[in-house]
C-alpha cells in the first residue's frame, strides 16, 4: 500500500499524512506539483497547508498546477484521492467535487478537536470501509474557510445521492448549529463524488492517527483504503 | 494596443458576506446609522495587450470565469480603458 502526497508550494500537512501512513504501516512519498506522473500510488492525498498562499482566494492557484492533470485522471480512472482541508478546497476549485468554501461566518479561524458522524446514508468509499457508519469520531479541525457552500439544487442531489460523508456534530452525533463549527451548509465536513472514489474534508484524520497525538480515530481512514486497495478495490 | 482591465470581484448576492456584515455593525456603531448593508470583495487590476478592444474584453472575461472569480459563489464585472502612454 503506498500513498501518493502532492507537494504544492505552502502545503504544510505533506509530511503529517507521511508520518501518519508510516505510522499505520503503509508506505508514503511526495509527488511535487510540476510532477506530471502518478503511476506507482493506491491512493492520492492532497494535503493540508495554504497552496500558493491561498494568494486570489484557497486554491485558486494550486488546481493549475502541472499535476492536477494527471491526478484528474486518476480520479476519473475510479482510484481513490483524497483532500484534506486545503487539499478539498483544491478538488472543489478543480472540478472534481461540487460547490465552493466560503470564510468561516464568525470570520475566525478555527484550531480545535471537532466530533464529525460518519454518515450512515453516504455511498461507501475506499476511504471509510472500517469506519461503522453513524458512529462519532473526534478528529482535529484548522481553518478559516471551510464554509461549505453548493447551490440548493446540486446540494440536494447530493444528499439524496449519497455525498455527504461526514457532519459535524456533538457528542450524541446530532448535527446542530452549535456543533458547526464554520457556517457549512447541512453540517457538511466531508463529501464524496457520485462514484465515491474521491473524497474533500476539512478535519485532519493525519493529525489524529495515533494515541500519542490524542486519538486515533483518523487512523482508520488509510487503514480503509490500504482494505480497499489489498481487496483489489472493490468496495463491500 | 495596451489595455488596463478593471475587475471587481463580489460574493453572490444570495451569499452571506460575514466581513462586510462585521463591518457594517462596525460603521452603525460608529454612528453611521443609515447604513443598511456592506458588502465586500476584490478590485483586481490587469494591464494586458490585444489587438482591440474587443479581444481584450474576450480575454479578461475568460481570466475572470477560469481564475479571477469561481462563479459557484462569486460574480465579477470589469471595465476596459487604453492604458495610458508612457
Amino acid at each position: 500500500m503506498k500513498f501518493g502526497i502532492v507537494v504544492f508550494p505552502g502545503s504544510n500537512c505533506d509530511r503529517d499524512v507521511q508520518t501518519a501512513a508510516r505510522a499505520s504501516g503503509y508506505e508514503a512519498d511526495f509527488i511535487w506539483h510540476t510532477d506530471t506522473s502518478v503511476d506507482g500510488f493506491d491512493c492520492l492525498v492532497l494535503p493540508g497547508g495554504f497552496s500558493y498562499g491561498d494568494y486570489l482566494r484557497t486554491a485558486a492557484i494550486a488546481r493549475f498546477s502541472p499535476v492536477m492533470e494527471s491526478v484528474a485522471r486518476y480520479a476519473a480512472s475510479g482510484r481513490p484521492v483524497i483532500g484534506i482541508c486545503n487539499g478539498f478546497q483544491v478538488l472543489l476549485e478543480a472540478g472534481l467535487l461540487p460547490g465552493a468554501m466560503l470564510r468561516n461566518t464568525s470570520c475566525k479561524f478555527v484550531c480545535r478537536p471537532q466530533r464529525v458522524r460518519v454518515e450512515a446514508e453516504s455511498v461507501r468509499t475506499p476511504f471509510t470501509l472500517q469506519f461503522r457508519q453513524g458512529r462519532v469520531i473526534t478528529l482535529p479541525i484548522a481553518h478559516g474557510e471551510g464554509n461549505y457552500y453548493a447551490d440548493g439544487e446540486i446540494l440536494a442531489q447530493m444528499e439524496m445521492d449519497g455525498q455527504v460523508v461526514f457532519r459535524y456534530c456533538d457528542e450524541s452525533g446530532e448535527p446542530t448549529p452549535e456543533s458547526n463549527p464554520n457556517g457549512s451548509l447541512d453540517n457538511i465536513a466531508g463529501i464524496c463524488n457520485k462514484a465515491g472514489n474521491v473524497l474533500g474534508m476539512m478535519p485532519h484524520p493525519e493529525r489524529a492517527a495515533e494515541g500519542i497525538l490524542g486519538g486515533a480515530d483518523g487512523r482508520l481512514l488509510f487503514d480503509s483504503v490500504a482494505q480497499w486497495a489489498q481487496g483489489g478495490g472493490r468496495i463491500g | 494596443m495596451v489595455y488596463v482591465a478593471d475587475i471587481v470581484v463580489t460574493l453572490k448576492k444570495s451569499i452571506l458576506d460575514p466581513q462586510g456584515d462585521a463591518v457594517r455593525s462596525a460603521l452603525t456603531s460608529m454612528g453611521y446609522t443609515g447604513v443598511q448593508d456592506v458588502r465586500i470583495g476584490k478590485r483586481i487590476e490587469v494591464r494586458l495587450e490585444a489587438a482591440n478592444e474587443a479581444e481584450c474584453r474576450q480575454a479578461v472575461d475568460e481570466m475572470c470565469s477560469r481564475l479571477l472569480a469561481n462563479t459557484v459563489v462569486e460574480v465579477y464585472d470589469f471595465s476596459i480603458r487604453e492604458a495610458p502612454r508612457g
